[in-house]
This record gives structure tokens, sequence and C-alpha cells, in this order.
């Protein structure tokens, strides 16, 4: 009789549940990880198969690093899923310091129960946008919690990036006179995600922007002779563009009139917004920024966005004022005024 | 969007504006008091404020169904859910109502108890029936707009027998709030509300039809225009009130003609009526004890009534001693006079209810309008520096 050596049953994606094994560091957790994490991001990096990647480090500039954990529900939307976003949401968060990202690291928290089938799918999407976006997944982590602990899986991805030397971009930098621009329609992701939500859903053609914006950075600070006139990059993601306007008043100490009339927004969303009772201006966006820059160089900033794929629909929405109460007016198509303030209370939870 | 886009247009506001203007007299005021919270938003989301000449003044009203409930009916809901293990379900701006405790069913959500957010008073039902082992108990609010789908769960319940289900009943009624705002004491006694005239309610309108108002016109003498939720409908509206102010004429006039009837929807007032019937006397938050201003359930349908089923027994609680909602809710005083306003009230942390919802004098004015109380504030300081010097 021969004993087959080192032969392992091959895990079951089509039929098969994450159980408490996958997550206990012996067999099985190897397992899973050989078969499904090292073969879907494989790259030099996580071949060392140490916990802790060894990188070579860029010969200048200065290191960016971000965290974002991701808890969206449901894990598959319309234009995405929970691992392309992972992926989307951590590049988008380095690059608007102008950082170019460099690498990634991805924990996994999986609840007991929960289908191989749809977790293959999610590290699948993981892998494709990483590999889209250039940036490899070098090292990475697996629990898993008990049954009813977790919701399915969440995922927190930190980046590393580097921007380079003397580029200080930042919420900060917003200066009197600057040009404010966004570089397309407003509030797709929120409105998808929403679309599938148990006690609301609704049939819509409307699909997640999440992309990865580092190339649109790239293109951006390209087109700029001095890229030192691009002074903010930020990304609306939860709580929109009136959100992240107001952070950035905050933080520059300066107000902002913005121009309704000019905000791009798909007539679809509109009206999911208007049925639903929503301000398209609050929605969550993935796959767009907002960029605020010195008044001379917008339009020049303007034609490399609406070059870019990702920057097609791009507009320039208003202008920083100086306001010592740090206020976002706003002139309403109807012709009247009035302020765009924080989201208050939580318009939508797990949304990213 | 088609049908919306029309009501929005700035082109058109800006000539009805332009009429208004035209048309006012620079030696005479105009205060208006527009009943509903969706019109208080109207006006502040589109800035409509800054498109009126200064003698034309908007004066929000209680017509907002989360401001105006009592903080002892969110005591009641609270204790059920954390004392009798009950799952609450409600509208979504009730779960931030404060109530006693530094409370409100969003806090009391994180302590542990059981608060589902639904969309419409269906949800509810279905709620209680997918958990058969529990009481379910939908926390009903608003005004005639919300009453009747509330009706119609109710005939649900009994006819499916859902014995888990139970609603707690807090549907306020219209024209006896505008009554009591033109009749109370509190507001004669103070007696610096010119009010002179309504924009009369959209939805409700819709349902009770434009005939309950005849009376205060006629007998108040107070113009009435019942007016749409668009922007365009209100600025319309205004025009509209100004004309009868102008011409010494008070009668209902009806601006949402493509929605309102004077008879209105006639067969959810008869829902209404085989379900619900009127109430002696109701807390509004504000206004105080007001007669005939609720409804209760019948009782015929007492078993899905949470009051009875419960033996539930209501409590008054004061407001905040320097909490203004109720003299802001009768149109007395304006947000930025209350000390509490956009200190430690806020949308974040809301004291009073009219900070509540966006529906709210507060809320509206702090979120959207809050910007013109600097200007005020800036030409203040700026006379006083200007002293000084």
């Amino acid at each position: 009789m021969s004993i087959k050596k080192n032969y392992l049953r091959p895990i079951d994606f089509k039929h098969g549940h994450i159980d408490m094994t996958h997550g206990a560091g012996g067999r099985a957790s190897a397992q899973l990880i050989d078969e499904l994490f090292a073969r879907a991001f494989d790259n030099a990096y996580l071949r060392q198969g140490h916990d802790g990647a060894l990188l070579p480090l860029p010969s200048e500039g200065r290191l960016v690093m971000a965290v974002d954990g991701h808890v969206i529900s449901p894990l598959f939307f319309p234009g995405g899923d929970i691992g392309c976003l992972s992926v989307h949401g951590t590049v988008n968060d380095v690059a608007m310091s102008g950082a170019k990202p460099l690498y990634l690291a991805a924990s996994f928290i999986i609840e007991e129960g929960f289908p191989l089938a749809d977790l293959k799918r999610i590290v699948d999407s993981m892998a494709a946008a990483a590999l889209e976006a250039g940036v490899p997944i070098v090292t990475g982590d697996t629990k898993v919690v008990e049954k009813g602990k977790g919701d399915g899986v969440f995922i927190s991805t930190t980046g590393v990036g580097i921007a380079p030397p003397g580029l200080c971009i930042d919420g900060r930098s917003a200066r009197v006179g600057d040009a404010i621009l966004v570089s397309g329609t407003l509030g797709e992701h929120g409105v998808a995600v929403m679309s599938l939500r148990e006690s609301l859903a609704f049939d819509t053609a409307i699909e997640s922007d999440t992309a990865a914006l580092h190339t649109l950075v790239q293109s951006m600070l390209q087109a700029l002779p001095n890229p030192s006139d691009l002074h903010v990059l930020r990304d609306p993601t939860r709580g929109g563009l009136a959100t992240t306007l107001n952070e950035i008043t905050r933080q520059s100490q300066v107000g902002m009139m913005v121009d309704e009339a000019a905000i791009p927004v798909l007539p679809q969303v509109d009206a999911a917004c208007e049925l639903l009772g929503l301000d398209p201006l609050y929605v969550a966006n993935e796959g767009k920024l907002i960029a605020i820059c010195a008044p001379e160089v917008a339009d020049t900033l303007l034609s490399a966005m609406r070059a870019h794929p990702l920057g097609q629909g791009a507009q320039r929405i208003g202008t920083v004022i100086e306001d010592s109460h740090c206020f976002v007016q706003m002139n309403t198509k109807f012709g009247g005024r009035r302020v765009v303030d924080w989201l208050s209370g939580e318009q939508l939870p797990r949304i990213c | 969007m088609k049908y919306i886009d029309e009501f929005r247009d700035g082109d058109s506001a800006r000539r009805i504006a332009a009429k208004i203007a035209a048309e006012v007299r620079p030696d005479t005021s105009y205060s208006f008091m527009e009943f509903c919270g969706g019109h208080t938003h109207a006006i502040s989301r589109y800035g409509i404020t800054g498109m009126l000449p200064p003698n034309v003044r908007m004066i929000h009203g209680p017509g907002c169904p989360v401001c105006v409930l009592p903080i002892g009916r969110i005591d009641l809901a609270i204790s059920l859910a954390l004392d009798r293990g009950v799952m609450i379900c409600t509208y979504g701006d009730t779960m931030r109502v404060p109530a006693s405790d530094s409370l409100s069913l969003i806090k009391a959500k994180a302590r542990g108890a059981d608060i589902r957010m639904v969309y419409s008073a269906h949800d509810a039902l279905t709620l209680a029936e997918q958990h058969p082992d529990r009481e379910v108990v939908f926390l009903a609010i608003g005004f005639e707009t919300t009453t009747p789908p509330t009706a119609l769960v109710l005939r649900d319940a009994k006819a499916r027998d859902v014995r888990n289900f139970s609603v707690l009943c807090c549907h306020v009624l219209t024209p006896s709030a505008i009554t009591h705002i033109l009749e109370s004491a509190e507001v004669r006694q103070l007696g610096t509300v010119p009010i002179d005239g309504f924009i009369g309610p959209a939805h409700v309108s819709i349902v009770i039809g434009s005939q309950p108002y005849e009376h205060f016109a006629e007998e108040y003498r107070k113009p009435v225009v019942i007016t749409g939720f668009e922007p365009l409908d209100v600025m319309q509206g205004i025009l509209m009130l100004v004309r009868q102010v102008n011409a010494g004429r008070a009668v209902v006039e009806n601006e949402f003609s493509r929605a309102v009837t004077p008879e209105g929807n006639l067969a959810a007032q008869k829902l209404v009526s085989q379900v619900f019937e009127l109430r002696e006397s109701f807390e509004w938050r504000g206004l105080g004890e007001v007669p005939y201003s609720a409804l209760k359930i019948r009782p015929e349908f007492a078993a899905w009534d949470a009051e009875r089923k419960f033996e539930l027994h209501y409590t008054s609680v004061p407001d905040h001693k320097q909490c203004e909602c109720g003299a802001i809710l009768r149109g007395v005083k304006r947000p930025a006079d209350c000390k509490l306003f956009g200190t430690v009230c806020t949308p974040e942390s809301p004291m009073g209810s009219c900070m509540v919802s966006n529906e709210g004098a507060c809320a509206a004015h702090y979120s959207y309008g809050r910007f013109r109380d600097v200007a005020r504030v800036d030409i203040a300081q700026a006379a006083i520096t200007s002293i000084a010097k």
C-alpha cells in the first residue's frame, strides 16, 4: 500500500464555507493562504513568505502611508465589490497627497460560515484591481470570527507610497482665490449601494464609480509647470462633496462659494436622490476627486483631467473665499444662496 | 428631471421674485407662516429667504411631526424597548429626538435596545410577521399625510391576526394646531406674532382637502394659500398671499391645484375614521396640551394599540429651561434668538426638537441659512468697533 505524501484535499471553492480552522493558524489556514490569497495576489514580495514584507527603499521623497477599513454592506454591488473597493479606497488615500502608491497590505476578518465561493470572488476582484493599479499586495493576514460576530467579511488595507520631494498637497493649503474643481459626476457609489439595501431595494442602472485615481493625479501633476500650484486633493467618499469641502475650509481656515449649476450629477442619480429624500452633495463617491488649485492653472488642470478616462466629466465648481466662519456657501440653481453644511447624523451606514 | 426641474427653474423664480418685489407696499410688513416643515425645508434649501423683499418675513410653523413630538412619548417607546424587550420600529428622523436622561431612540439602541428604522408602516408589520416570537411596536408619528398608511397596517394586522404587532399612535392634526396658534393665551399674551397669512400644507391638504381651512380664513380673517413643496410653488404662494393682503381679502386659495381638491382624498379619510378617533387632548412639544389635536386607536383595534396592550401611562416632561422651541414653533421667536442655538444645540447634539429634523425651523436655519446671522453679528460688531474708535 502506498501512502501519498503531503496530500491535501483541495479546498472546495464551489460549495465550501469558512470555518474556525481557517483562522486557527494550522494546516487549514496555511492551505487557504496558499490556494487562495498567495495564488491570487502573487508577487515577489509576497513570495518571501514572511509576515513582514522586505521592501526596497526609494532613493528620495517622503513616505506616505494610509489605512482604510472596509465594512460595506452588501459585499457585492453594481459596479464593484468589497474586494476592488478595498484596493481603490487605500490607493486613493495615498494618491491624495500627490504620492505614487507602491505597496498594499491587506487584513481579512471573515465570519465563520462565509461561502468560499464569495471569498474567492472577492479575492480575485482585489487581485485584479491591484494588478490594474500596478500596486502589489505584499503582505496580509486572515482571521476568522464566530458566526454572528462579523458580517461576512471586513477588509482593512494599508497603503504605502512615495511623494516627490517638495510637493505639499494637503487640506491646510487652500488659499483665498483658489479654484475648486471636481473630476466628474457625483453620488453614483452611494446610490448604487443603496439600491440593494433590503428595505429600499429599487431597480437602477447606476453603477458605483469605484476606481483607483492615482494615474489621474499623476497626469494632473505632470500637466502643471509648477506642481506646487495644486494645493489640495481629496476624494469625497463618506459624507460626499459637502462634507469634504467643509473639512477643507476648516483645515485651511477659509470659506468657499460654490455654484450649484456647475456641480455635475447624473440625472438618474438626481432622480434616485429625489425619491429617497437625499441630497447628492452628501452621497458617497469612490472614484472622484476634488482639486483646489491656484486660479491661473485651473484651465490647464481641467484640460488634463478631462483628457484622462477618470476625469472626463471634470468641472470647475467654485472659488475659495475669505471667511473666518469657514462656511461653504452655494448659489442655488433656483437663484438663492445657502450654506452647504457638514453632514449631520448618518445618511447611510456602511457605505464603504 | 422631468416634472421636477420645471418647478425649480431659476428664470421663473426670478420673474416671480420681481413680481413680489414690485407688488409689496414699502410701508407694509408682511409676515406669513408656512405651517409645514416641507415648506420650511424648501425655503431654506433653495435660499428663498434671500429672494424676498426685506418686509416679507416667513415664520416657520409647527408642521414638523418630529419637532412637535413631546419628550414623554419618546420616553414611552424607549422604556418599551429597554425595559420590556420590545422591538420598536419608526421613521428615521424620530431616532434622534432627544428624550429624558439624555437618551434618544438611537442612544437607546447603542445600549442594546432593538430599534429599527423603517421606510413605511408596512415594513414594521412585515418585521412582526418575520419575528413571531417578539413584540413589535410601530411608533407612528406624523400629520394627516402619514396617518392613512398607519390605518392601513392596523387594518391588515387585524385582518391577518398578527398578535405580536401594535402601534404607539402619535398622529396629530393640522387644523387644530393652526387654531391653537391663532388662539393660544400665550401667543395672545406675548402678542408679538402678527401673522398676516398662511402658506397652507401641501401633502396634508391632498388628504384632507382645502375645505378645512375655510374656517380660519373666515373666522380669523387670515388668507390661506395651499402651496406645493417645490420652490416655485412656494414663491407663487407668497405672491398670492401678498396680493390677498394688498386687496384686503382673506380667503382660501389653492396654488397646489395639481394635487389638492376641495374635498381631499375621501377613501383615505374613510379608512382613517374607521381605525382612529379623536383624542380629547394631546401634548405638543412647544405648544402644550392642545384639545382635540390628535388621534387615538378605536376600541375595535385595542389588541393592536400599544398604549392599551402594555398599559402605558403618559407623563409629561418639560423641555430644557432655556430651550426656545415652543416660542419658535409659535413664530414668536427666531432660531437665532435662542441662547442654545448653534452653541450647545446643533444638529449633531440637538437639545430641542426643532434641531432634530431637517424640516425643523432650527435645523433648517442652522444647516442652510446661518450665514445670514453672521452678517447680522458682523454688522453689529463693526458698529461696536467703529463706536469704540
